[in-house]
């Protein structure tokens, strides 16, 4: 790779800090505005009503998660019914009913922010369900993930209360006054850079050749806005954000980066805001950011080597990837989206090489916090600084606390059991989906596109993906089939719940405690050594766990 | 048990509020906006021959072989692709072959072997973009190595000049968005426009 290139990936990576630097502060401070301010708009206002809530009325973590567990069921439901009554509604194209099995995994998969397609959206949904049902979850499924991270904010935040805020209150909030003015906004920026936006069904024109082309057409920048803003990641088209109608050039290629980035990297300032010290929301960034240096780098380097038969046979590792974004422009998108929940991909991560395509699934194995998803990535980030505290407090022999919470018994079961949902659902589902006789014959005959240790690869980056509501695939696995289908949608929904009650659980916990006072042995956990520190904790309670599994994966087929 | 009903019930009637406003609201919005200030890209970038017919889009790469699949020499050639039968619109799609899956192995042998008869080059001069097929199967563009390897047998097959058909590749070749955003490439189809033009005088 010539000095030329590598200076423009690095100027891309200095486009995008720059970017998320200058929106940090007015984007994090103004959704710390949107989610404690007292006024109500006069549309919330409205929409309370038809609601029939009582938006004054705060909830326990209790009544909060049993609405949010309501709120997620009926959404599955409906996605689940537009998509097997598409034959009868308009705008369909003239497609037919989705089978049971996929209309299953994929309300799973679009209610819990995961957006894993095991299906090939132009030969499967019409416009209206793309509309009417994938869009209103990217929506939806991100503003849960926001509330749940500004749930356990206030729990931090507040003193011995029963209360942590209103789950329709918080919902309508995220919705109106966060993700749909960026969307409407960054949904025009992407139509300007070519991505289409019509209710018109595919054309076909006559090319210079005599021949046909197709033009696949539909509401594709209203999605994909969302899509990238709420790290969702389900593209309207099967090639996701590797095609030209979604991603049309390599500018709109960084700002779909930088739009997956935006709302997980401000919350850092946002929590800093709302607990009243900016300097913890300072350290939880840097800890994301060593993280991400260290991912793009490894992903980076390991794809413009592009070792591997094929990739050395062809002289660069460009299968799977498009000219126009360059083999950087493709290590970066595909970091960003698996460090995010977002799954979004701008080349084909089955394509890339061992040690590349290891790097996404190590980063989703990590439990995606740097960032991670919108909200996801910082409560899942929190639940790691309590584990931190707690191993400082047993090295130095201190009580543990966190910003003056102190960490007990109940606070440490509830961060050991979110540490444990992650591992537990993928190493399981994997080894199940090879363990089962029948189940086993499905998944090697029928799922595996690539036989061997590729396969395996396969296999596991789909429940390391789904457990984690990342999305992204190694898209050579079918997964449409009896076992995979069901199997996935259930680690979809477990993965993104059994999490999600448990930091509501904390913050509840947290809430009802009184502050600590500051001493000379407080552990600050604002500081370089914390960050450290934290970064450990990471790497050793995730990344190790699925050492073994790597092993037998991506890395003897990187070795052998 | 009545509290836990009433919940569900709030649930439904915020969905359907939220389908409404995020679902249809939204989209018809932004298709209004966007039909009414960006209309060329909101409908596909489409590019037109002189005369004005329309003949594909811009950013949709497109196939330059005859019924048979066999390449046709007067066109400048899109990279291989994974999409349906190679450059279907209508089913977007990479090989997701694997690093060291046999079958793309093999493919890049046959291809290196292919393209470098079909030019008359050496094999070892094929660049990579030319060997493998892209993420989308839709890729419009082709790196400018790939191009430049292709004036030689397009000027022959066209009986232009051959330093005409090289200076227009060189027009054609666009730079890196911003100077550093992406790989600098050539759109086939733009390419291709252009070269009928030059044919035609």
């Amino acid at each position: 790779m010539d000095t030329t290139t590598i200076l423009a990936g690095l100027g891309q990576i200095a486009a995008l800090l720059l970017l998320l630097a200058l929106a940090w502060r007015p984007v994090g401070d103004a959704m710390a505005r949107a989610l404690s301010s007292e006024r109500h708009l006069a549309v919330e206002r409205g929409a309370y009503r038809l609601l029939g809530v009582d938006p004054a009325r705060e909830q326990s973590w209790q009544a909060y998660a049993r609405a949010l567990l309501a709120f997620s069921l009926i959404s599955v439901l409906l996605v689940y019914l537009l998509q097997r009554t598409q034959a009868l509604l308009p705008l369909s194209n003239g497609l037919p009913a989705v089978p049971e099995p996929l209309a299953f995994n994929t309300a799973a998969s679009f209610t819990t922010n995961t957006n894993w397609q095991s299906y090939s959206p132009e030969l499967t949904m019409g416009h209206l369900v793309q509309l009417g049902g994938l869009t209103v979850q990217n929506f939806v499924s991100a503003a849960v993930g926001i509330v749940v991270a500004v749930a356990l904010m206030r729990g931090i935040a507040r003193e011995r209360t029963g209360t942590i805020g209103s789950f329709w209150v918080d919902l309508t909030r995220a919705c109106v006054r966060i993700l749909l003015p960026i969307s409407a906004l960054m949904a025009l920026l992407l139509v300007l850079g070519g991505v289409v936006q019509t209710l018109s069904p595919f054309g076909t024109t006559e090319s210079l050749t005599g021949g046909q082309a197709t033009v696949p057409l539909g509401p594709v920048a209203s999605q994909e806005a969302i899509k990238l803003l709420g790290t969702n990641g389900g593209g309207f088209f099967n090639a996701n954000s590797a095609h030209p109608f979604e991603n049309p050039t390599a500018w709109t290629s960084l700002l779909q980066v930088f739009l997956l980035m935006l709302i997980p990297v401000a919350l850092t300032r946002t929590f800093g805001t709302m607990i009243g010290d900016r300097r913890q929301g300072l350290a939880i960034l840097g800890t994301m950011g060593v993280l991400f240096a260290v991912s793009l780098a490894a992903a980076s380097v390991a794809e413009s080597i592009g070792a591997g038969t094929a990739p050395e046979l062809a002289g660069g590792a460009m299968e799977g990837k498009e000219v126009r974004f360059g083999i950087l422009g493709s290590a970066l998108y595909g970091t960003a989206s698996t460090l995010t929940s977002t799954g979004a991909v701008n080349s084909m991560h089955d394509s890339w090489t061992a040690f590349g395509g290891m790097m996404p699934m190590l980063n989703m194995m990590l439990g995606e916090v740097a960032p991670g998803g919108v909200g996801a990535g910082l409560y899942g980030m929190l639940v790691l600084a309590v584990i931190a505290v707690f191993v400082a407090g047993l090295l130095v022999g201190r009580t543990p606390e966190y910003l003056g919470k102190q960490i007990g018994p109940r606070e440490m079961k509830l961060a050991a059991l979110y540490i444990l949902v992650g591992p537990a659902l993928v190493l399981v589902g994997t080894a199940l989906s090879f363990a089962i006789p029948g189940v086993r014959e499905s998944v090697v005959g029928t799922s595996i596109w690539n036989p061997g240790l590729h396969g395996l690869s396969e296999v596991l980056y789909a429940f390391t993906s789904a457990a984690n509501n990342n999305g992204s695939a190694f898209a050579g696995l079918t997964a449409s089939t009896d076992w995979l289908a069901p199997a996935l949608g259930v680690t979809m929904l477990l993965g993104r719940y059994v999490p999600i009650v448990l930091v509501l659980a904390l913050a509840g916990t947290l809430a009802a405690q009184g502050r600590r006072p500051v001493t000379v042995g407080t552990l600050p956990t604002h500081r370089p050594l914390f960050v450290g520190l934290l970064v450990g904790v990471t790497l050793v309670v995730t990344a190790l766990t699925y050492f073994p599994i790597l092993t037998l994966g991506p890395i003897a087929e990187g070795l052998l | 048990m009545r509290t836990l009903l009433q919940t569900h019930l709030t649930a439904l009637r915020a969905l359907v509020v939220a389908t409404l406003v995020l679902g249809l609201g939204y989209t018809l919005l932004i298709t209004g906006a966007a039909q009414a200030l960006l209309p060329a890209q909101a409908n596909g970038s489409l590019v037109r021959e002189p005369e004005g017919r329309v003949v594909g889009s811009a950013l949709i790469g497109q196939s330059w072989s005859d019924e048979q699949g066999e390449p046709l020499p007067e066109w400048f050639q899109s990279r291989p692709s994974a999409a349906g039968d190679g450059y279907d619109g209508g089913v977007s799609s990479g090989s997701n072959l694997g690093p060291e899956n046999e079958d793309l192995i093999a493919s890049i042998e046959e291809r290196r072997a292919a393209v470098a008869a079909f030019e008359g080059v050496d094999p070892t001069d094929v660049p990579a973009d030319a060997l493998t097929a892209s993420g989308s199967g839709l890729d419009p563009h082709i790196s400018p190595a790939y191009a430049q390897l292709q004036v030689a047998r397009v000027a022959e097959a066209r009986g232009l000049p051959e330093a005409e058909v090289a200076a227009l590749v060189e027009r054609r070749i666009a730079g890196r968005d911003l100077g550093f955003l992406g790989d600098p490439s050539v759109n086939v189809l733009e390419l291709n426009l252009a070269l009928d033009e030059l044919a035609r005088g």
